[in-house]
């Protein structure tokens, strides 16, 4: 089923055109030294602005926190999903960012919660892509 | 006219005790009606009609002249649909004067209403302090009562409303995400507080155990108490009590929230009269006295704040809230009536404020006993957003009338001197001390 394509805006573009590259690159803070994810303007610890970029090293892993499933949707192109997980994960190289993600492969209601996670990418049109996040041996 | 508070927020640590508690007080309340939508036909039920007759209310139950009143603080914030064109495909369909613009259907600014008021027979003719900023109720009873104790004006009516109309609101049609969705959408992740919220909920019955069935008789007695205000939407239009078992087999939105985890939209406005206090003590109704106040404001670290986040922030704002009233902790406080828009986050209040002794893991074990107003902890005596429909208001106006002594079937039993509520979520929200006395110590 499709999903919804992200348009990057002069912000967010150097996040995703890593990510078409298949790699992933998370804001850094040059002054507190905190990767940072979603995308801002600012530092939310610090407030500083015109934050620098740091590639997270691959393979990415993460460990799943919890699971959600969602039943009904206002996001109307994932209407036919449901029911379909969305797991909040977090990056192992800094646990205080979290991510979502779909878990592919994983039946809703099955997501196992504090298991090992592997970031994946998703192509949504040719060239496009986004990050999910995959259960290690699934 | 249009003049803001400015810095007015209690954000910090540390404040100590509001520079004008006590000198403030809730003297007068106004209630409109209640629809679960405007029915698109009856122009006596839209959301203005609504708010000039709260408005209207709020002024015969306060016993002053409309022309007395020289502040109002409106929210004109759409509420509700919005009926965006981007989302509909067309515009929504306006009808004659006063009805030939948004203004009146989903938003209602202090212009409209001054001339509504007028057109009524009740003038706010005697306004020198206007605030037409939008925000929420939690925000705006701070900065009435900040606007009243600085003196911007001696009477401030304050409205705050949730209109609804025809249809489903809030879809997210298209291909495309832009702005803030880019980091939500794509994974299904709605726009809403609900998964943020679901998301915590998990964490916490993984860090103190219990489950989702473990809220069933908090929302069940959420409706109980919703069913014994008069007004409320509930008792009007659906008068049934709800079951242990209807909250077990409902229908699921985004696990664990489900529809009854929900509060359902409502077309209803309130209004509110904060007064100085030493005018306040010759009026109609026995004045309330505004103790405190405080607001929050947390950005979220990643894509999803926490457990931690979420205890951190309510434990902060309980602390700040006591402090600003003057009050000793959670034994001063008798009637509270935290925020349920999602009946999954209401707990993390419960305990921050620790009321009636519940610590951090402990509320499935409160939920269960008896929390009745007739009981000894007659939590959430309102029957909040889920008892009556999302007004945002039912928590307020309940505690002006239990202090007030004339809550009726829904009166508790034990003291009710003092009272505190708020909204909406624990990573932003205002919240509000109010007490029969000038000063707890």
């Amino acid at each position: 089923m499709p999903k919804t394509i992200p348009v990057a805006d002069d912000l967010t573009k150097p996040f995703w055109d890593a990510i078409n590259e298949k790699r992933l690159v998370l804001q850094n803070c040059d002054s507190c030294g905190r990767l940072q994810y979603p995308i801002r303007p600012n530092c939310w610890n610090c407030g500083k602005d015109g934050l620098g970029w740091k590639e997270v090293e691959a393979p990415v892993h993460g460990h799943i926190l919890e699971t959600m499933v969602v039943h009904d949707t206002r996001v109307v192109v994932r209407k036919g999903d449901v029911p379909f997980n969305v797991a909040v994960v977090s990056l192992d190289a800094d646990p205080s960012i979290n991510f979502l993600a779909n878990l592919p492969g994983i039946d809703a209601h099955k997501g196992p919660q504090g298991a090992a996670v592997e970031l994946i990418f998703e192509e949504l049109e040719p060239g496009t892509f986004i990050h999910d996040w995959k259960v290690i041996g699934s | 006219m249009p003049e803001n508070v400015a810095g007015w927020p209690r954000t910090a640590e540390g404040l100590g005790k509001w520079e004008h508690s006590g000198q403030v007080a809730i003297t007068g309340m106004g209630i409109s009606p209640i629809d679960r939508r405007w029915d698109g036909i009856s122009m006596d039920k839209t959301y203005g009609a609504y708010a000039v007759l709260s408005l209207q209310r709020a002024i015969e139950d306060s016993g002053l002249k409309s022309t007395e009143i020289d502040g109002l603080m409106v929210c004109p914030d759409a509420a509700g649909d919005t009926w965006s064109a981007e989302d509909r495909g067309t515009p929504r369909p306006y009808f004659d004067a006063p009805y030939d613009g948004e203004d009146g259907l989903t938003i209602v600014t202090s212009g409209w209403l001054i001339k509504r008021m007028e057109e009524a027979g009740t003038p706010l003719s005697g306004l020198k302090w206007i605030d037409d900023e939008p925000s929420s109720i939690g925000q705006l009873t701070g900065k009435a009562s900040q606007a009243v104790g600085e003196g911007k004006a001696q009477h401030v009516l304050m409205l705050y409303g949730m209109g609804n109309v025809e249809g489903r609101y809030h879809l997210e049609e298209g291909r495309y995400s832009r702005g803030g969705r880019v980091w939500s959408a794509p994974w299904g992740w709605m726009t809403s507080a609900m998964m943020q919220h679901a998301f915590v909920f998990l964490q916490y019955c993984t860090k103190y155990g219990g489950s989702h069935d473990n809220l069933a008789p908090f929302v069940v007695n959420q409706r109980r108490n919703g069913l014994m205000t008069p007004w409320g939407y509930y008792a009007q239009h659906e008068q049934y009590q709800l079951t242990v078992e209807d909250y077990l087999t409902q229908r699921y939105i985004a696990w664990p929230n489900g529809l009854l985890d929900s509060d359902r939209p409502v077309n209803h406005v309130a209004s509110f009269l904060f007064s100085k206090a030493d005018v306040a003590k010759d009026m109609k109704q026995k004045p309330l006295y505004v103790l405190g106040h405080v607001q929050a404001q947390h950005p979220s670290k990643s894509t999803m704040a926490t457990l931690q986040d979420h205890e951190d922030w309510t434990d902060s704002l309980a602390r700040r809230l006591y402090e600003a009233a003057g009050a000793s902790g959670p034994d001063d406080l008798d009637v509270f009536n935290p925020y349920d828009g999602f009946a999954t986050f209401t707990q993390t209040y419960l305990e921050g404020f620790g009321w009636h002794g519940v610590k951090r893991g402990e509320a499935f074990d409160f939920y269960a006993g008896d929390i009745r107003v007739e009981g000894p902890h007659p939590f959430n005596s309102s029957g909040g957003n889920l008892g009556n429909g999302r007004t945002r208001t039912a928590m307020y106006t309940d505690i002006v009338q239990q202090l007030r002594g004339d809550a009726g079937d829904r009166q508790i039993q034990i003291r009710h001197e003092t009272g505190a509520c708020g909204q909406v979520t624990p990573g932003g929200n205002g919240h509000i001390f109010i007490g029969t006395m000038q000063s707890l110590s």
